[in-house]
């Protein structure tokens, strides 16, 4: 079951023994994936860059400059968003890659990222964004129902950018829409912050491995997927081996956010791709919490979209697979009497518009 | 040594259309494939004498331009696809050979970052290599046309590669892109000049590629010393003129025509730095191809002369 670009990270060192055809499907499953970085970060950890001909090695050697540019980048934006939301007396709290990177974590270590995300408390949320657009954050140009939707139906505001900086702001004041299932409390999610640069905070260990899994096992759509569950893979072996508690207090703390079933997902997947190490009786708990009979369509569905698009990695029938986890997210995303008017309006939508620029 | 021209047609074509014809092309090996005729005939015709990479060597680059599906062969639309993605939407097949060499452009823009890489041609005769910056329009292209049909080499006339803390030029010799009425004004300058298929209403008008491997030692994979750096300005209005500029304008403007001096960050700017100290800089106004062509000529004399 398992395909190259997994076999490499999580041993690098067996980059050597691959053929010139091995490593170009390598290079592509790893771009493809959005996870060249952390390969080639993973490459240099052995050791392997100095043994691996430089044309080959060039591609690890791109990579890692993308990187660190990137990151210089990461800690120049954030500064100044820190600088803005400072100045209504806000702290800066990131999520996701921004938070890894900048958290000095090895899972951010090569981590590509997109865009900011940062989460704000909900009832601070208008002086926020208001705040930024004063401090050079755009507010996106977007259709006034999608605006609409975002700020009614959404964990987010539409996004922020800084058009001189060619950065994207993503602000949240929760890890899932109100109208999805769980119903979370992000308030405690500020109770246990971690400041990892002065007035730069992470949400906690086990609340960035939860809000990771969340993430994934909510998102409609897979490219970041293969990233998204090496990152909970990364994020697992490295905080388990610093935090002898952190296995114990993980799941208690996914009950009390209402995200227990994500993490189970997680987990499981980890496992299932990654080898993650997890203690024998919380994998049976989580590969068991997937009613019997849909386990079997939970893991077609999920060992489909968590590989790379590919030739040399694609398993049969992943487009349906891909389709029906679209219909999955957006299912769990809101309950049907809001979904359907929706899709139906969006599908109006594009049709309005495409006619429009014919 | 095997060339392609020394494929069969038959091969070739059957080759490209299940992407099996890795080319080397200066350091890197693309390998291509392709079911759409336009692109069959371009590359026939435009990479005849590129060689092709031993079975079992590395590649850099898989790039596809196909048209397929049942809807793609309705509206007559082609994708370009790498690593098993298309970065862009579909194109009308008719723009299919200009975005395939688009598309390979963007391959080395945007995934290579060894060199220090400027937006730029770049030229050379006998080991004197010339550095062309310039903004899209600048003429750069029809001047690296001109100049390959003259006797120049043709090392690039969209990525000048640097390696850092050097003042070579790394050689990436692929057919000159021209836009519009440089089709013509290359037409008129040279029968000899050679064009691959003519791509109509792209994003940048009419675009067709000149064959620009015409010296013995096109696809020399050596890297040359850059003596000059010239920024080519066409004006039919302005007098025709080679000026000495300072360095420090020309850092600047050359870092600005740069696609990684950014990127490459402390790194970008010592390779920079190495590169300007070292080559002599130049404005060259033209309208009239030959007056251009004798100027080039000068740079040798003019750097002897100092």
């Amino acid at each position: 079951m398992t395909f190259l670009l997994a076999q490499l990270l999580l041993h690098p060192e067996r980059v050597l023994e691959l053929d010139n055809a091995q490593l170009n499907v390598l290079l592509s499953q790893g771009r493809n994936s959005r996870l060249l970085g952390s390969l080639a970060f993973e490459m240099q950890r052995v050791g392997a860059d100095t043994q691996l001909p430089q044309i080959v090695d060039r591609h690890f050697q791109s990579a890692r400059l993308i990187y660190e540019k990137q990151k210089q980048d990461l800690s120049y934006d954030s500064e100044k968003v820190r600088l803005a939301l400072d100045s209504v007396g806000q702290k800066l709290v990131l999520l996701k890659g921004a938070a890894y990177i900048l958290g000095g974590l090895p899972v951010g270590r090569g981590r590509y990222i997109t865009d900011i995300d940062i989460i704000v408390p909900k009832d601070r949320i208008d002086e926020a964004e208001r705040t930024l657009i004063a401090f050079d954050w755009e507010a996106a140009d977007i259709d006034p129902y999608d605006d609409h939707y975002y700020r009614t139906w959404g964990h987010e505001i539409p996004p922020l950018t800084n058009l001189k900086r060619e950065t994207t702001l993503d602000v949240h004041h929760n890890i899932l829409p109100p109208t999805a299932g769980p119903n979370v409390d992000a308030s405690l999610l500020f109770e246990q912050l971690i400041e990892v640069k002065p007035g730069i905070y992470t949400l906690s260990w086990k609340d960035m491995v939860i809000h990771s899994a969340t993430h994934l096992f909510h998102e409609g759509e897979f490219h970041h997927g293969l990233r998204d569950l090496w990152d909970l893979d990364r994020m697992l072996r490295d905080f388990s081996a610093r935090d002898p508690r952190f296995w114990g207090g993980l799941l208690p703390r996914a009950e009390q956010l209402q995200l227990t079933g994500s993490l189970f997902h997680g987990l499981n997947y980890a496992n299932q791709v990654f080898e993650t190490p997890v203690p024998a009786h919380i994998l049976e708990e989580a590969s068991s919490w997937s009613r019997a009979l849909r386990k079997p369509l939970m893991d077609f569905l999920f060992l489909r979209a968590l590989r790379p698009n590919h030739p040399q990695s694609r398993l049969r029938h992943t487009d349906l697979a891909l389709n029906l986890l679209y219909f999955r997210s957006h299912y769990l995303r809101m309950p049907l009497h809001l979904l359907l008017p929706h899709l139906a309006k969006k599908a109006w939508m594009r049709r309005i518009k495409k006619n429009g620029a014919a | 040594m095997q060339l392609l021209h020394h494929l069969a047609a038959d091969e070739f074509k059957e080759r490209l259309s299940r992407g099996d014809i890795p080319l080397r092309i200066g350091p890197y090996v693309y390998n291509l494939q392709s079911n759409v005729p336009s692109v069959v005939t371009g590359i026939e015709t435009l990479y005849a004498d590129f060689q092709l990479a031993k079975p079992g060597e590395f590649i850099d680059y898989n790039v596809t331009l196909e048209c397929s599906g049942i809807l793609g062969r309705l509206r007559g639309e082609a994708k370009f696809i790498f690593d098993n993605n298309s970065p862009f939407d579909p194109i009308p097949k008719g723009q299919a050979y200009a975005f395939l060499e688009w598309g390979m452009n963007w391959c080395v823009s945007l995934h290579t970052n060894e060199y220090l890489k400027l937006h730029a041609g770049a030229v050379s005769r006998a080991d004197f290599a010339v550095i062309m910056p310039g903004l899209p329009g600048a003429g750069k292209s029809t001047l690296c046309a001109a100049l390959g049909l003259s006797g120049w080499r043709v090392l690039s006339d969209e990525h000048a590669m640097i390696p850092p803390n050097t003042t070579e030029v790394i050689p990436l010799s692929r057919p000159v892109s021209l836009k519009n009425e440089s089709i013509d004004v290359i037409k008129s300058f040279s029968s000899a000049a050679i064009f691959g298929p003519v791509s109509k209403e792209t994003h940048k008008g009419v675009v067709a590629h000149m064959k620009a491997d015409l010296q013995p030692d096109s696809h020399d994979a050596k890297s040359l010393q850059a003596r000059a750096m010239v920024f080519p300005r066409y004006s039919k209005d302005d007098p025709q003129q080679l000026t000495r500029r300072r360095r420090t304008d020309s850092f600047i403007l050359a870092a600005y025509h740069s696609f990684n001096y950014s990127l490459l960050c402390d790194a970008g700017f010592e390779a920079m730095k190495t590169l300007i100290e070292n080559v002599d800089c130049y404005d060259l106004v033209y309208h009239d191809l030959e007056w251009a062509l004798m100027a080039m000529d000068q740079l040798p004399e003019l750097q002897s002369g100092q």
